[in-house]
């Protein structure tokens, strides 16, 4: 066991993290040359291209330091807050924590919150100064940063270069120094911490665990203590670039587990592992099921491809449990399905594995939180609102309240103004503003949470010119004086674009939302009115005007390739609208809500 | 039956809103008509029967010397068939016609011209850019009228900053010399055009759809007054002056073309040859590749059919559809075009499918709908 180090790293987005693994495990020769490719652990095609981990991972690596062989287990973390809670249990799997900060932009509200996190679990933390060979970084004063909120000496920090390899065995080095080795009691009955799993088609759900106390072995009859089901483990191992099985793993170490389970469902992040048949009396603390924040619908353009759909989200929810989804139906759209997601993040990336991997076209409506719906009728029965639909009519509804988060804003001096007022025009309400150095400023609000879904991230980083970081946590619910924005196309109701907003944005949302609208839909064949209403009254309204001349005026030998290959593509995106009464709405028409100020 | 188009690329300057291949660097002109005489004796054997109409198009053909026109001439009849009363047409600018050309080119065979008029009103040939004025427009249509039966005339409309009554105006000035053809081009700002480039600026005010479709009428409403054939969205004919050449795109039927830029079609595959008059010399000098090719599917084919057919007063011909691409695409347009035929946007007798006057204008619109997609 004193030969084990478990430890994970915290940075922001594109501070460094996977290029620094990936150096680790070069530098411990860990990978052949062979197996060498950028951002080795992100393996799904979505991470490389976006440059973020969506998964947790975990890597071993073997290093020789002063004659000793040492186990190094990387767990590497999901980079955005939509996985915050993915994030606190590899956290909690760990001893150490590298935190990497990016020597020219210095620390992010992401990875103070993260530090938070790691400093509760009481890990050993390794601050590294990462790209100090860029022109634009700034060493000196990042330093003082980072001595400043950890309070740690300046000479604790190591100056390093993902990519020239710059420091590297001092990481190494102080990983197996400054980290403790994990402690455990080896004869205790088996307790390991599920910290993530992933599907694979072939072998169902791979298990990553950290052994806590006792030892877990191959063919052990094992039990999940949250779900309280039962398998066999088929096959245990570690992780290295490819999995190795082993017959047993001991108390401290981190592995994979094989049971045979097809359905991520059954797996828990958080969950603890125990033997069956002597288990543990202790669950590992901070386990919860993940709630779904944000909800829309998704739809099939074709409305003939609604069971297609279905089998490709129950296939993607076996290998991301965290998607939840259950059918309804639109007047608008026919039948689809009204999801849960994490964030913004996970919706897009739900909806960008559903183009890629099942090459399914949908529609995904504005998005929503879920809320708590009073009736005058019965006021004590909360309702919950997951769909603007759902919300009882005005003459009915007692109150509506909706969920709080602690929002927490880093930024420098120059933006306080500017990120201030975008978040009480955002409905929020500032509780701390605190100088972390003499330049970076944290500002905490009360705000609600529908605030951050509609726009927030965009106009953060416009005011603040990028040089703000964002990160929340959920507060509790709040009454509300919410209102349902209904739009009308061609005088019919299109129940997909409503949206529930606050009373008193309601009117500049409707109009601008008529605007956008105007601006999305193309011109048809015949006028198109545009109108926003609250109940049966007409807030704002505007016309796309019938499309007068469709003809090009030339149409001789050498325009008809070019011509036929124009109205192919014409064809080919109106397939892609989706056609409600007379009038075809292209895809983004359903998200313009969340672009109003575009 | 085939048609022979020869694409003349060079001007004198050029008008704003052109996008077609020319050149005003006139040096190159001697190679590039070398090039094409040899690029017409190689391509002889792709002719099948013999051709019907000759077509000198550009750019600007009238600045060829009458001799250069015709020695083009006598190498086709030369190297292929040409038909008895076989259509030979060039198109001319007004600032080239004078009497003495206008009889040189008789001379060497043209029977047919088409006159780049455009507008008779001063302001705008300005704004065009055009190489000829208000005064020229004049003259050399009455010179052309005189001394040729079968011609046409090109006229623009839709111009920004010009009225509906200035347009009126212009077809009543081009109707007083009462010509056999009008071809009349709602004006379309095309990519990487000095208009383009104006309007992007700020320097002109845009083409308007509502503009365009004022006009339109207008010029529909005219010229069906003064008993002009609507024979196709922008082409208007007396009887049996139909342009041959012009029709033989929207009938499907082959063409050859020679001339950097040129296409040409043999009723499966088309080719296209390329857009620069260097390139295009140097390849035909060294016996290089200058041409690209696309062979067309029969969906491709279907689509075109539909393109083309609903332009013209022909329509869209089932039996046509049926003998020559497949029974299974005349049923598909029938299906597709039911809609349009409740709405009174097209309409149909047994044999073919027509765009009804009222959604003329909207002709490429309906076409894309009654389009065929690989998805189906």
């Amino acid at each position: 066991m004193k030969h084990i180090r478990n430890f994970c790293i915290i940075a922001h987005i594109d501070h460094g993290k996977s290029t620094l693994a990936d150096r680790l495990l070069d530098h411990t020769g860990s990978v052949t040359d062979r197996e060498k490719q950028d951002q080795l652990l992100d393996n799904m095609d979505l991470e490389r291209e976006r440059g973020i981990t969506i998964k947790s991972h975990a890597i071993q690596m073997e290093y020789v330091y002063e004659g000793e062989t040492y186990v190094l287990n990387l767990i590497d973390t999901p980079g955005h807050v939509d996985f915050s809670y993915e994030v606190s249990r590899s956290i909690a799997a760990c001893e150490g924590a590298l935190l990497v900060v990016d020597a020219a932009q210095s620390i992010q509200a992401q990875t103070i919150s993260n530090l938070y996190l790691a400093l509760e679990n009481d890990l050993e933390i390794i601050p590294v100064l990462n790209k100090v060979d860029l022109p634009s970084a700034n060493p000196e004063e990042v330093t003082d940063d980072i001595v400043d909120l950890l309070g740690c000496k300046p000479e604790e920090v190591i100056p390093a270069s993902a990519k020239t390899g710059l420091g590297i065995a001092d990481i190494l080095k102080a990983i197996i120094e400054r980290v403790p080795a994990p402690e455990g009691d080896p004869s205790a009955p088996l307790q390991a911490l599920v910290f993530d799993s992933v599907y694979n088609p072939f072998r169902g759900v791979e298990t990553y665990f950290r052994v806590m106390n006792g030892e877990i072995k191959k063919g052990q009859n094992i039990k999940f203590v949250a779900t309280g089901k039962k398998y066999d483990a088929d096959e245990i191992g570690t992780l290295k670039l490819k999995q190795q099985p082993k017959q047993k793993i001991s108390t401290g170490d981190v592995g994979y587990l094989i049971t045979g389970i097809k359905d991520a469902r059954e797996v828990k992040v958080g969950d603890t592992i125990t033997d069956a048949a002597n288990p543990t009396t202790q669950a590992i603390a901070g386990f919860e099921d993940v709630k779904p924040m944000v909800f829309a619908g998704i739809y099939p353009v074709d409305t003939e491809d609604f069971e297609e759909l279905r089998s490709s989200m129950e296939k993607l929810q076996l290998n991301d449990a965290s998607l939840v989804f259950a059918p309804e139906s639109s007047a608008a759209l026919g039948f689809g399905f009204r999801c849960g997601f994490l964030g913004m993040l996970h919706m897009e990336i739900i909806q960008e594995r559903l183009e890629r991997e099942f090459d399914m076209t949908v529609i995904t409506t504005v998005p929503n939180v879920s809320y708590l719906a009073y009736t005058t009728k019965e006021p004590e029965t909360p309702l919950i609102v997951n769909n603007p639909s759902d919300l009882p009519e005005p003459s009915t509804l007692s109150h509506v309240e909706e969920p709080y988060i602690k929002a927490t804003i880093i930024t420098k001096a120059d933006f306080v103004g500017n990120v201030m007022s975008l978040c009480i025009d955002k409905r929020g309400q500032i509780t701390g503003q605190t100088y972390l150095t003499q330049d970076r400023v944290e500002l905490t609000f009360d705000m609600p949470l529908a605030e951050i879904v509609f726009d927030f991230y965009d106009r953060l980083k416009t005011v603040s010119k990028g040089y703000a970081s964002f990160d929340y946590s959920p507060i509790g619910m709040r009454t509300s004086k919410l209102v349902r924005v209904d739009i009308l196309l061609n005088a019919q109701p299109v129940d997909a674009l409503s949206a529930l907003v606050h009373f008193d944005n309601a009117y500049d949302i409707g109009k601008k939302m008529c605007e956008k609208l105007k601006e999305l839909i193309p011109r048809q064949q015949f006028d198109i009115p545009i109108q926003a209403a609250i109940g049966a009254k007409i807030i704002s309204r505007e016309t796309i005007k019938a499309l007068r001349k469709d003809v090009t005026a030339k149409c001789y030998g050498g325009d008809i390739s070019r011509k036929r290959k124009l109205l192919e593509k014409q064809k080919k995106g109106k397939k892609r609208m989706r056609q409600i009464g007379n009038v075809e709405i292209p895809q983004q028409a359903f998200m313009a809500v969340l672009k109003l100020n575009d | 039956m085939s048609g022979i188009y020869l694409h003349i690329p060079f001007c004198k300057q050029a008008c704003h809103y052109c996008d077609f291949h020319f050149s005003t660097r006139l040096k190159h002109l001697e190679p590039v008509l070398g090039a094409m005489h040899q690029e017409l004796r190689d391509r002889s054997g792709e002719v099948q029967g013999e051709v019907a109409t000759i077509y000198f198009g550009g750019g600007t053909p009238s600045l060829l010397k009458a001799d250069q026109i015709g020695a083009f001439i006598s190498a086709i009849r030369k190297q292929y068939t040409v038909k008895d009363n076989a259509e030979i047409t060039l198109e001319a600018n007004p600032d080239d016609l004078d009497e003495s050309r206008i009889q040189a080119w008789k001379q060497v065979g043209i029977n047919r011209l088409s006159l780049g008029i455009q507008s008779f009103e001063e302001e705008e040939l300005r704004w065009m850019n055009r190489a000829h004025n208000q005064q020229q427009a004049h003259s050399a249509l009455a010179l052309m009228a005189q001394h040729f039966d079968n011609y046409s005339i090109d006229l623009i409309y839709g111009i920004p900053g010009s009225s509906p009554e200035q347009w009126e105006a212009t077809l009543n000035t081009a109707l007083g010399y009462n010509p056999p053809h009008i071809s009349a081009y709602a004006l379309t700002v095309e990519e990487n055009t000095a208009l383009e480039h104006m309007i992007q600026t700020g320097k002109s005010p845009d083409v308007s759809d509502t503009r365009a479709e004022d006009d339109f009428k207008i010029l529909m409403q005219r010229l069906d007054e003064a008993r002009y054939q609507h024979y196709e969205i922008s082409n208007f004919a007396r009887d049996g002056y139909y342009s041959k050449n012009n029709s033989s795109y929207w009938l499907g039927k082959p063409y050859l073309g020679i001339g950097p830029s040129a296409h040409s079609y043999d009723g499966r595959t088309r080719r296209w040859n390329v857009r620069n008059n260097i390139k295009y010399t140097r390849a035909l000098d060294q016996g290089e590749s200058y041409f690209e090719t696309e062979t067309l599917t029969d969906r491709d084919r279907y689509n075109e059919a539909v393109m083309t057919g609903l332009r013209t007063q022909w329509g869209v011909s089932y039996h046509r559809i049926r003998e020559e691409i497949g029974p299974k695409y005349e049923n598909y347009l029938k299906m597709q075009a039911e809609s349009y035929i409740r709405k009174g946007w097209l309409f149909e007798d047994e044999e073919r499918l027509f765009t009804a006057r009222a959604a003329k204008f909207l002709a490429d619109g309906i076409a894309s709908d009654l389009f065929m997609l690989n998805l189906e």
